[in-house]
């Protein structure tokens, strides 16, 4: 198994505060990490440090460059950001994702198109790619943001809280075609929605101004005190149940 | 003969005006319309304002003197905003009053009479030069340029410029230039349809646009021909009846738009109906 990057005692802040400290962690080939913690815990600067869009305090991010370069990694931010009555078509948002490796001033080629038609077709979005981003569904929405994260090819997945606009009834579809990428790609997932995603990543990693790492998928009662107060579990077996901690 | 010689002259240079004005209109109104920045080219426009009084004082053109403080005002609304020191809409609010301050005190202070004024406030074709047309139609060629070539750049940033941040360092480069060439479309079209005004001749034809379309470059075709539709019809009523050209352009503008929201209610057609003008696709 090969590491595609190590981040050595790092620190970092957001807003002067301090909300990374001595992190150590390194990330694999094919490695498929849930990012958990509370809010404000860090998850969300632990990516943007990742894409070297916070500079660290201290400590540094070393790319494996045989494997990852920064033009690697593709990035799905939470959905906030974009202006969905903006006049751009599927087609638009997708080929926008090349940025990842172009840069923002190329002009676009017909090989891009192409690309762009089959990631279109591969996300189950057929028909759609001169369909208007308003006028999507939520879960098409969500895959259209994920294929304009992948279109680049990446190594290197980060995942901001692609739960916050999931449609339950793509839900398992889009966690799924996660899977499938993760055959292509390693993935670096932040979510609060442990008991959903401990069904479909490989191992964990708790951040609350620390990191905490946990080879497995199985969530233990350790994790769950990183959140600091009751959480409810829901794992999936044969019979559905939940879990709640002793509060 | 002479007298049929300057009303040819004067109905080209018209024609012309007319032109360039709504191409330039048309690609920076389009602009600030989808990125809803229609207030805060209001506060370029009256900023510049203050430019026009200085120059007026100062004895040099009103026009470079707009030119100046429009293009300041607009990268220090931008610069704030991107700090995020000062709410956005606070800093149009008072940059909008100050230009208009600056003027009217530099005016007051001009001795005589300020000639154009009234030019300056509500438009006036007949005291437009050629120089300032030639000016429009060199502004109309970097315009189409600039957006042919950053087609692109400008609909990734405009949509999502979190995301284009990720990946790249000039986002705000490319914004300052933008957000400078719409002013400097401001200025320059504030000889046409004058400072109180212009912001219309900006934002109706794009509106009127995207009742008949969604895709962005359709948008601007549409914007582009009903604003020259308005203008020139503007300018003919205007020389014709002796009212205000500005006013007439902006009046005859939402009779447009009325017209076209009222035959798409009847055609059933909603904007995800394209009327389609054929565009090569990028």
């Amino acid at each position: 198994m090969s590491q595609l990057f190590e981040i050595v005692s790092l620190a970092a802040a957001y807003n002067g505060n301090i909300v990374l400290e001595e992190i150590n962690f390194s990330v694999n080939e094919n490695d498929f990490i849930g990012v958990i913690g509370p809010n404000g815990g860090g998850k969300t600067t632990l990516l943007r440090v990742i894409l070297g869009l916070v500079k660290p305090l201290k400590g540094s991010v070393i790319f494996n460059t045989e494997l990852l370069t920064s033009k690697q990694i593709g990035y799905l931010p939470q959905l906030q950001t974009g202006d969905l009555t903006y006049p751009v078509t599927v087609m638009d948002v997708l080929l926008s994702g090349l940025m990842i490796r172009k840069g923002l001033f190329a002009p676009m080629t017909g090989p891009d198109r192409k690309k762009a038609s089959e990631v279109i077709e591969e996300l189950g979005l057929a028909g759609m790619r001169d369909t208007h981003m308003n006028e999507l569904s939520g879960g098409e929405l969500q895959r259209v943001l994920l294929g304009r994260a992948v279109i680049g090819d990446p190594k290197l997945l980060l995942l901001d809280e692609p739960g916050n606009f999931v449609d339950t009834n793509f839900e398992n579809d889009f966690y799924g075609k996660l899977c499938e990428l993760n055959n292509r790609m390693a993935i670096l997932m932040v979510s609060h929605d442990i008991g959903t995603i401990s069904a479909y990543v490989k191992s964990f990693a708790c951040v609350n101004r620390t990191l905490h790492y946990h080879p497995s998928s199985e969530i233990t009662n350790e994790q769950l005190l990183a959140y600091g107060c009751p959480i409810q579990l829901i794992t999936h077996g044969d019979v559905p149940h939940t879990v709640l901690k002793h509060h | 003969m002479t007298e049929s010689i300057f009303q040819y002259g004067f109905i080209i240079k018209s024609l012309l005006g007319a032109l360039f004005a709504s191409i330039t209109a048309g690609l920076a109104g389009t602009y600030i319309v989808t990125r809803r920045m229609v207030f805060l080219s209001g506060g370029i426009t009256h900023a510049s304002f203050g430019g026009i009084g200085i120059g007026y004082f100062a004895g040099f053109s009103p026009v470079a003197g707009a030119a100046l403080f429009g293009i300041l005002s607009a990268l220090g609304i931008e610069y704030l905003s991107v700090r995020q020191k000062i709410r956005e809409d606070s800093a149009i609010g008072i940059l909008w009053a100050f230009g208009m301050a600056v003027g009217i005190i530099f005016i007051w202070l001009t001795p005589g009479y300020a000639p154009n004024l009234m030019g300056y406030l509500f438009g006036s074709l007949l005291t437009v030069t050629n120089a300032e047309i030639a000016a429009l139609g060199i502004l109309s060629l970097i315009l189409i340029f600039y957006f042919i070539i950053f087609y692109r750049t400008i609909i990734y940033i405009s949509f999502d410029e979190e995301f284009a941040r990720t990946y790249s360092p000039y986002v705000n480069t490319i914004k300052y230039i933008t957000t400078s060439l719409i002013a400097l479309t401001i200025v320059l079209n504030i000889r046409m349809a004058g400072v109180v005004l212009v912001i219309s001749l900006l934002t109706i034809p794009p509106n009127i646009a995207m009742l008949l379309t969604r895709s962005y470059r359709r948008i601007i075709l549409w914007a582009v021909m009903a604003g020259f539709a308005g203008t020139a019809t503007g300018y003919a009523v205007s020389y014709f009846a002796g009212i205000p050209v500005g006013a007439t352009i902006i009046f005859t503008l939402v009779i447009i738009w009325v017209i076209v929201k009222v035959m798409v209610r009847f055609a059933g057609k909603g904007p995800s109906k394209d009327l389609r003008i054929p565009v090569r696709n990028r």
